[in-house]
């Protein structure tokens, strides 16, 4: 163990219960180690529904790789919603900071906060980097990206890379897709690295001024030879089906990579929906009529999880949500986001329901 | 004391619903609000506990033995007891406002993972989730039922109400409070390893070791935090830094035992037998929960620093509620008892502790006392009161 690592265990035992680290982040929360915040140091309009967002993380960042998203805590009304996002920075600025884009989506309150409402200086609960829709570590010869909307942000990540570390971008084909012109993310910095780097062919189509969707023809036009070409695509999920599907017909799946945005769809409706239920924990599966407790259902299932008073007030049989949405059976709410605390005693599920029992 | 009869069943569920109704209310509209009170409050008690250690440090530096201006006893002791008192009340805030609340998972809705029922350790010998079985699931569950509720049952040691048999030993009640009250900490510990049952006989030591064991990890570390470590810090001056850390943990046990002990122990309160409690609906265990909790008045910091168990009746209404709601939720919840004539017992701090010792006093006596626990049913509670002379005295 270094010296550094013994000190901090004998702040610890001093601090305990809590951990040194909570009394370091009185004087700046960037400077704790149980957990990483990150503060906003810069926010920039991209578009008329899109924002940069740069952050400076905490101590305990480790450098990312291009393509590779964050978890963001965004907290709204008091209580933190999670949503993770694509770095659109190069790794290692100089200034050691991080920005993300992100784009407001209709009725989504995580991101229309993020966009609309956070000010810098605010403070935002970061994640670790995650994800391995990344460049090889050494640098492949051609690479062909394909980008729709925000879909941008992890291949916006990998060409500043290139940039910051070679000052070359290498062969590359990109087609990018956006409903407009004004609706391009980081438009103008493409155009000025298609016009600046020689091998660098940018393609850039508007889906609602008359241009195409992706299809077969505008590929072969823009990029012949595809089929050598190693493939990151990222965007809506039409965008993905049809890019997968083409490379499935073709028989080069291998040579694609795809990363998706994942949006939690929250369940919305008042009747009681049968469904399976996952108990994740025990490898149990157990079916749900949508009207009984869930605790009733682990029981008959042959489980036997911790509980207490079976009417909600003790919190003894606390678990965590893993996917799906359950019903609480008090007062009817609906708790659909994934890590939420369901108490199992009252709550019963709402369609197919993953728990981490 | 059984649930008052005026009231029909009927009234008794619309009486529910209407106590529902103010929890889920109170429920959807938290927000940004509590979210700041509560971080707030960690960091007034992070800057306390820092305070307070700094005071005792530096009344160090006050001792005589030194020689400069301002030593002297006269500067020494002011420094002491103010660092003292500094430290017990972060100990204080710690174990009641935002140990107690958090525990009781009314701050999970956060979604922060620092501040998770689930995860939290208190500044406190017990292991928070040994205590979260015997508080929230059996005290929250079973509140004053007597046979199932070990805190209304005096923590095993004290007899407390008329339906409790007397025994002798129950002679040395003002001494064995007196002892609990200094030791509260300790006894919380103990309680949930449930000696009593080993020294009886009805349980052996084997099955007691694993829960002894993770009390006893947590005893260490406390006071290896207290008694060793920050005492270390003063070098010679160990046994000063020792001294005063025991004086602000007896500060906290005699403040929270005061408090706590005015939750359900003044007169008037009512306490029930397992048999009242039988296919009990959600309705009447709203209403036992009313019966048998007892409110202090105060100010708002009298509220903060008794971690709202001031309000010790929406507190049991509404174990998972944030603390800092409870003060706004109180003129409802008495205006309903108001309307469906049920009791709602609130009253100063000298009115409800009194009372708790008069009791303690009173029940070291066998016999029952109409004066604290109301005219007697007219059939003893059964089976308990064998022993008791269940005549009014």
């Amino acid at each position: 163990m270094t010296i550094r690592a013994s000190l901090a265990r004998l702040a610890d035992m001093f601090a305990y219960p809590l951990r040194h680290s909570h009394y370091v982040e009185l004087v700046n929360p960037l400077w704790t180690t149980h957990a990483l915040m990150a503060r906003v140091v810069n926010v920039r309009e991209e578009t008329a529904d899109s924002r940069t967002l740069t952050l400076r993380p905490g101590a305990g960042w480790r450098s990312h790789r291009p393509g590779q998203f964050v978890r963001l805590g965004v907290p709204i009304g008091g209580q933190r919603h999670t949503r993770t996002y694509s770095i659109s920075s190069a790794p290692d600025r100089e200034d050691g900071c991080i920005t993300v884009t992100v784009k407001a989506v209709p009725a989504g309150r995580v991101s229309e906060r993020l966009v609309r409402q956070v000010r810098v200086g605010e403070y935002l609960p970061l994640g670790e980097p995650q994800g391995d829709f990344v460049l090889p570590e050494s640098m492949p010869v051609h690479p062909l990206f394909i980008t729709g909307g925000s879909g941008i942000t992890p291949i916006m990540s990998m060409l500043r890379n290139y940039v910051q570390e070679y000052e070359v971008v290498p062969d590359t084909v990109h087609l990018h897709y956006a409903p407009r012109e004004r609706d391009v993310i980081f438009g103008g910095e493409l155009d000025t690295l298609a016009s600046t780097q020689r091998h660098y062919q940018l393609f850039r189509h508007y889906t609602q001024d008359g241009g195409a969707r992706f299809s077969a023809g505008q590929l072969e036009a823009a990029c012949p030879d595809w089929r050598e070409r190693e493939v990151w695509a990222c965007g809506p999920a039409s965008l993905l089906a049809a890019v997968e599907a083409h490379w499935q017909a073709a028989g080069l799946s291998h040579l694609l990579h795809v990363e998706r945005f994942h949006a939690p769809v929250a369940a919305n409706t008042d009747q009681a929906t049968a469904g399976r239920v996952l108990f994740a924990g025990s490898a149990t599966e157990a079916q749900s009529d949508g009207v009984s407790n869930l605790l009733r259902i682990a029981e008959d299932a042959g489980l036997n999880p911790k509980h207490g008073c079976r009417m909600g007030i003790c919190h003894g049989c606390d678990t965590k949500l893993v996917s799906g949405c359950v019903r609480d059976l008090r007062n009817g709410a609906l708790i659909a986001e994934p890590g939420d605390t369901v108490q199992v005693c009252v709550c019963s599920a709402v369609g197919d329901v993953e728990l981490a029992l | 004391m059984p649930i008052p009869s005026h009231l029909t069943p009927a009234d008794i569920a619309a009486f529910g619903s209407e106590v529902e109704a103010i929890r889920n209310e109170v429920m959807a509209s938290r927000g940004e609000r509590d979210a700041r009170y509560v971080r707030r409050l960690l960091k007034v008690h992070r800057c306390l506990e820092i305070g307070g250690r700094l005071g005792i440090y530096a009344s160090l530096a006050l001792l005589p033995q030194w020689g400069h201006a301002l030593a002297g006893w006269a500067f020494f002791w002011p420094v002491m007891v103010l660092g003292v008192l500094t430290l017990g009340a972060a100990k204080i805030l710690e174990n009641m406002e935002i140990g107690h609340n958090i525990l009781h998972a009314q701050w999970d809705w956060l979604r922060d993972p620092e501040i998770q029922s689930g995860r939290w350790e208190w500044d406190h010998v017990c292991p928070s989730d040994q205590w979260k079985h015997a508080h929230n699931v059996k005290h929250h569950t079973w509140t004053n039922v007597l046979g199932k509720d070990a805190d209304v049952a005096g923590y095993g040691l004290l007899r407390l109400f008329s339906g409790q048999r007397w025994k002798p030993f129950n002679l040395g009640n003002p001494l064995w409070a007196l002892l609990l009250a200094v030791f509260f900490e300790w006894g919380i510990a103990i309680q949930e390893l449930e000696l009593g049952r080993v020294i009886q006989g009805r349980m052996k030591w084997s099955a007691l070791r694993p829960m002894w064991l993770r009390t006893r990890a947590k005893i260490l570390r406390q006071a290896r935090k207290d008694y060793l470590l920050f005492p270390l810090l003063a070098g010679p001056f160990f046994f000063y830094v020792a001294g005063a850390n025991a004086v602000a943990n007896i500060v906290r046990n005699l403040w929270t035992y005061l408090i706590i002990f005015c939750g359900h122990f003044p007169m008037d309160v009512h306490v029930f037998t397992k048999a009242e409690v039988e296919n009990e609906t959600r309705a009447h265990w709203y209403v036992r929960q009313l019966l048998g909790s007892c409110n202090i008045k105060g100010g708002k910091l009298f509220h903060i620093m008794s971690g709202n168990l001031s309000h010790q009746i929406e507190h049991h209404l509404f174990p998972d509620m944030p603390s800092n709601r409870y003060g706004e939720v109180a003129p409802r919840v008495s205006a309903l008892c108001a309307q469906y004539r049920l009791p709602y017992n609130t009253g100063s701090l000298t009115r409800q502790f009194g009372t708790t010792l008069l009791r303690i006093v009173r029940m070291s006596f066998p016999g029952y006392s109409p004066l604290l626990d109301g005219p007697p049913p007219k059939r003893a509670p059964r089976a308990r009161s064998t022993g008791d002379t269940a005549t009014p005295a």
